[in-house]
């Protein structure tokens, strides 16, 4: 049968004939070091002792693999590695080039830092009901999702993500998660299904899937009315801005996130925040960007739009609530509304600030709802008027908190300093004021939003009706396992935004190598098809 | 289902269902079948072994808790792509040997083991589902 037969095939123009070394593994590791443990810790889920510790080894391989795999991208330009040999754009391809492997790495040490919270605060319960092995899937989706080449294959990435973010969402089945867990599926769903018709389309119009076979036939003959794009391709464009925005929480689609946000568990919304948005933007990048750049041109303004009102209805958002994961997750709001900026003017310096910004908005606001974590589980609630006295209670996450509130509202000497800099100077350079002060104004906004929940959580003797100069405040101490795993991981958190906002050189120049490549992306494109590996 | 004829023939018929699932599994390279439409074969097999007997005889006789079954099958189907690290191809190339066992010339694959990787996973889930809502049922 197939084995008498495939001895005597030519593998010439059929199969990629190169061969491989090890260390060319590192491009398809950040998937298959997840979906590996993850299955382990499943098998393993009736005992659960050790999940935390396996968890922890595997997230740190993936931070190495990510790191090793960004370092190469950086020195070598983008890679390509196409599944069983199948020569693109037949096989599925992971083109991997800096800003997907930037993305990747980011989001490696955020879940390294996950782990490690979660490794000293989750429940036997918790984990019985599988938290880790959900965790390790929803990164294999995260990491599958920056690194594939394939369009389709970024679906499939988006499913696996979705599925196992369904199951840490609603990880403790209280009513009001079940209530947040039905709004996350049902719009995350809509916006998968409009992805999926947007690929429908595009693979009926073009007959390919391969990202960079996509670009190629689209922009083959540098004509804007050539036959390919005669075909409904602005249509296309719009509908992935869609799907993509929603997932990514965009005005007016926004209304999912903090409807949601603030049922799981601390540390399940801090990677979302840090994490999930984060691929929607992601994407937006890599569709809308590199392969729809005509199209995004035209739909430049309604960008820009969307983007101002995401801002907007973040910070008022955040100004108007009392709960300190409602408030974070309109701060969430209004960061991808900075992001969609820095695409919405598109320019090289643009998407070096987009980038900035995206790695500075995954660390900060990780850091926030894990720092709302503790503050939750000190005072026993995450209501503002309720809360007050946790200086003296801890002062040391005072301090973390007040660096990352600073962070948050884009002032030095923090990270998000750098992005919001680079993002206005790009917005006035291509002559949007407007857009630049929408951005200033939105910091000036966050500035006041996230101070408030400094002043009363923090500066404030007591919960609400605490006469002023009283000290009516009452904690619950911590556990000393969770105060060591949980002040790590924020610890780590907080020096990475602090160590960007002083030494901000080595992020720029790769997030400029990044954009340049989102832009101009003969590499990439050069990568798959060049020879091949 | 409390009839005595349903009762005495469902094991007959589940082991019967599961040996065909095998072969049907085994089948897939070639031929119409597969890893998954072999696991849901196996999958009813389990449920009509539920609906007959109830849910606790079915769990006894897998032993194994079917979550741990998916595990295990992802486990393997992620392990088959590993072999391609030895022969310097790309990820989840499909590697093939063909030992002689007892005059028997067997076509080994990576993608059997993938097939039988998404075997397990569709066994595992599919029937974790059916038992989680006989529970049900029978309560």
């Amino acid at each position: 049968m197939a084995g008498a037969s495939s001895g005597h095939v030519d593998p010439t123009g059929i199969l990629v004939e190169a061969n491989l070394h090890l260390a060319d593994y590192i491009i398809v590791a950040p998937v298959v070091v997840p979906v590996l443990f993850g299955a382990l810790l499943l098998m393993l889920r009736g005992k659960t002792r050790w999940h935390g510790q396996i968890a922890i080894l595997a997230m740190a391989l993936l931070a190495l693999s990510t790191g090793l795999l960004l370092q190469r991208v950086s020195a070598e330009g983008p890679v390509t590695m196409t599944m069983g040999r199948w020569l693109p754009p037949f096989g599925i391809s992971f083109s991997v080039d800096i800003a997907g492997a930037l993305l990747a790495f980011v989001s490696s040490l955020i879940a390294l830092t996950g782990a490690v919270y979660a490794a000293s605060t989750t429940t036997t319960l918790e984990r019985r009901y599988g938290f880790y092995p959900f965790f390790m899937l929803m990164m294999a989706g995260v990491s599958g999702a920056f690194l594939t080449g394939d369009i389709f294959n970024l679906y499939v990435w988006f499913e696996v993500l979705l599925i196992s973010s369904f199951g840490m969402i609603v990880l403790g089945s209280e009513q009001r998660q079940l209530d947040g867990t039905m709004k996350y599926a049902f719009l995350n769903l809509v916006a998968t299904t409009l992805f999926l018709i947007a690929t429908g389309l595009l693979y009926g119009l073009l007959g390919t899937l391969n990202m960079a076979d996509i670009w190629q036939k689209l922009n083959a003959s540098g004509d804007p009315g050539s036959a390919a794009r005669a075909g409904p391709v602005t249509t296309i464009a719009i509908l992935y801005l869609l799907a993509f925005s929603m997932k990514a929480a965009a005005f007016p689609l926004n209304f999912w996130l903090p409807a949601s946000y603030h049922t799981p568990k601390f540390l399940v919304s801090a990677l979302f925040a840090g994490l999930l948005t984060k691929v929607g933007v992601y994407s937006l990048l890599r569709v809308l960007l590199m392969l729809f750049a005509q199209e995004r041109l035209v739909l430049a303004d309604t960008i820009a739009w969307v983007a101002a009102f995401t801002m907007l209805a973040g910070v008022f958002g955040a100004l108007a609530q009392s709960e300190i994961r409602r408030i974070l997750g309109y701060l969430v709001i209004s960061g991808i509304g900075t992001m969609m900026a820095g695409l919405a003017v598109g320019s090289l310096t643009a998407i070096t600030g987009l980038m900035v910004y995206a790695v500075h908005s995954m660390i900060v606001m990780t850091a926030l709802y894990l720092a709302a974590g503790i503050m939750a589980r000190l005072s026993q609630t995450s209501s503002l008027s309720a809360s007050g006295g946790l200086y003296a209670a801890s002062p040391w996450l005072a301090a973390a908190f007040l660096i990352l509130a600073f962070s948050v509202s884009g002032l030095p000497p923090t990270s998000g300093f750098w992005g919001k800099f680079v993002l206005v100077r790009a917005s006035v350079e291509s002559g949007a004021w407007w857009l630049a002060f929408v951005i200033l104004l939105s910091g000036l906004l966050t500035t006041i939003a996230i101070f408030r929940v400094w002043i009363f959580a923090f500066w404030r003797g007591g919960p609400q009706d605490t006469p002023d100069g009283a000290e009516a405040w009452k904690v619950e101490p911590l556990e000393k396992a969770y105060r060591q795993g949980a002040f790590l991981a924020l610890g780590a958190l907080v020096l990475l935004t602090l160590a960007i906002g002083l030494m901000p050189e080595a992020l720029l120049s790769t997030s400029a190598d990044a954009a340049r490549g989102l832009l101009y992306p003969g590499d990439y494109i050069g990568s798959v098809f060049g020879g091949g590996q | 289902m409390n009839t005595i004829i349903f009762r005495t023939v469902a094991p007959y018929l589940t082991a019967l269902m599961v040996v065909f699932s095998v072969f049907i599994l085994l089948r897939g390279h070639n031929d119409p079948g597969g890893g998954f439409i072999g696991g849901l074969i196996a999958a009813s097999a389990f449920a009509i072994y539920g609906i007959a007997n109830g849910v606790a005889p079915v769990r006894r006789a897998l032993y194994f808790h079917p979550i741990t079954l998916a595990g295990f099958g992802l486990f393997l189907a992620a392990c088959a792509g590993l072999p391609s690290i030895l022969a310097g191809v790309p990820f989840l190339t499909g590697l093939w040997v063909f030992p002689t066992v007892f005059g028997v010339e067997l076509a080994l694959s990576t993608p059997l083991f993938f097939d039988i990787g998404v075997y397990f996973v569709v066994v595992g889930s599919i029937t974790a589902i059916a038992l989680g809502l006989e529970d049900r049922m029978e309560n």
